[in-house]
């Protein structure tokens, strides 16, 4: 009976959790689609409900009804898996996000490593997915993917360090609390950008697009699924970008700290300036996908290792020295 | 490289430019129409779905003389008719298979008494093949439908003709 109260309990409290996310995973896909038809000057969904608010409920209500059409030569067990671990992987990491002091599902002391090993977990999904159609455009699609997020994974690996040296904690609460005098954006402005170019890398938004390059490989690997297990992937790729604009956020802009503490500003809950933060994020990424061209795939890889991993390892030496030559690293 | 192009490639000036302008166009108004709303603004020349037109006191202007019939490339008309009790000649058959018209707006200009009109609308698809092949009823009911509209397109466009 004790057992059932703490099941109960815990699933009310995820529950809570991830029914706001996935309800924002859909208002996200609408405000990018509509980002990215205004800066084109065209209207973007508006039809239904209102501004068009409703337009991803509606979607999905269309992909519920939808026939899922298995291919007959797939590999039909991991065909299956492959969106269900895709979405799993991109929702349960949700579970160390800190909206406030208090308010997180998981408080573990390893946060952002769970984080970030979750966050690489996302591969195998699609690898799995491109793998498991047995097609020609699915499996390059993946393996392009997997070699991309492999390589911007290093980078943004090596700037989560550079934030360590500075928190010496790997609690994501710690993290926040460490920057409530000066956020890292401020000190760290160039790990940021270089974090940012490396999220859009590592959820495929364009400019890194390749995976799905609709010119040449159709839609990547998601180009043999339909109904249900598509809208899986959608929701997946879209939660993990959410989930990189908090991890922006959480890591540069302070997380739920407010940006400046006075008085009125401090009763705003910080859930709220989390969602600001991550809000602010997802504009950025929206426009970022409304002016870029898509990158060669040789020109990718070149910036990944020859451009941001040298770079970002340069500047992990100069915040070791500097917080080792002003006796400022945090050791506890 | 030229030591400018590397300092404009480490501060992404060009990135920064396209974000700009990318702000800009954000709220600057729509180039696009909300279609079934708000439509576009169609010439009187529009060659849309065909009517057949009437005189004021109801009577059909059609005097199945055929020359839509024998112009008509696609050779979607077809017309049969026959003397009525008061003397004159009047269709008693007027089809047009819409599927195979190309709306080419040739029986609208052979039309020696402004008969078969194309209209404006261009909403008329339908569910099934067969709603598509319009007889004279069909066309007449359009006809009345669009009169006003196609009265004021035909007496905007007489001085060009």
């Amino acid at each position: 009976m004790e057992y059932l109260g703490i099941i109960f309990s815990e699933t009310y409290k995820i529950l809570f959790l991830l029914v706001p996310v996935l309800v924002s995973v859909a208002m996200i896909v609408w405000l990018d689609r509509r980002i990215w038809a205004f800066v084109q000057k065209r209207q973007g969904p508006n039809v239904v409900g209102p501004f068009g608010l409703l337009q991803s409920l509606a979607d999905a209500l269309k992909y519920i009804f939808k026939e899922v059409i298995i291919p007959s030569s797939s590999n039909k067990v991991i065909f299956v898996l492959a969106p269900i671990i895709t979405m799993t992987l991109a929702l349960i990491s949700w579970a160390v996000i800190p909206f406030s002091a208090t308010q997180v599902l998981a408080d573990i002391n390893v946060g952002i490593l769970y984080l970030f090993a979750v966050s690489s977990l996302g591969v195998y999904g699609i690898i799995m997915g491109g793998w498991a159609s047995n097609s020609k455009y699915p499996f390059l699609g993946a393996i392009r993917s997997a070699a991309q997020m492999v390589s911007y994974e290093v980078s943004i690996g090596v700037i989560i360090i550079n934030v360590l040296l500075c928190v010496g904690s790997l609690n994501l609460n710690d993290i926040v609390m460490a920057q409530e005098n000066l956020w890292f954006v401020i000190p760290l402005f160039p790990m940021f950008v270089i974090f940012f170019i490396s999220a859009l890398a590592e959820t495929n938004r364009p400019p890194f697009d390749l995976p799905e390059a609709e010119a040449e490989l159709v839609a990547g690997y998601q180009t043999e699924y339909s109904g249900m297990m598509y809208a899986m992937f959608w929701l997946g790729e879209y939660a993990n970008i959410l989930l990189m604009c908090a991890m922006g956020s959480i890591l540069f802009l302070g997380g739920w700290l407010s940006p400046i503490e006075i008085y009125p500003f401090t009763l705003i809950p910080g859930a709220i300036w989390l969602i600001f933060k991550i809000l602010f994020l997802f504009v950025l990424f929206a426009l970022v996908k409304a002016i870029v061209p898509r990158y060669r795939y040789d020109q990718l890889m070149r910036l990944g290792w020859k451009i941001f991993l040298p770079l970002s390892l340069t500047w992990v030496v100069l915040t070791a020295s500097y917080l080792f030559y002003f006796n400022l690293l945090p050791i506890n | 490289m030229k030591i400018s192009r590397i300092f404009k490639t480490i501060l992404m000036l060009d990135f920064l430019g396209g974000l700009y302008i990318a702000l800009r166009e954000l709220f600057k108004s729509k180039k696009t129409i909300n279609y079934p709303f708000e439509k576009g603004k169609i010439s009187p020349r529009f060659r849309g779905e065909h009517a057949l037109r009437r005189y004021p006191d109801g009577e059909e202007r059609c005097i199945a003389c055929k020359l839509c019939e024998a112009v008509c490339p696609a050779q979607a008309i077809t017309i049969e008719s026959s003397e009525r009790a008061d003397g004159s000649r009047k269709t008693t058959r007027y089809d047009i298979d819409m599927m195979k018209c190309i709306y080419c707006g040739l029986c609208e200009e052979s039309c020696p008494v402004d008969a078969i009109v194309q209209g404006p609308n261009f909403e008329f698809s339908t569910e099934t093949r067969e709603e598509l092949y319009y007889n004279k009823e069909k066309l007449l009911d359009n006809g009345d439908r669009w009169e006003n509209i196609l009265a004021a397109n035909i007496k905007v466009d007489k001085p060009y003709r």
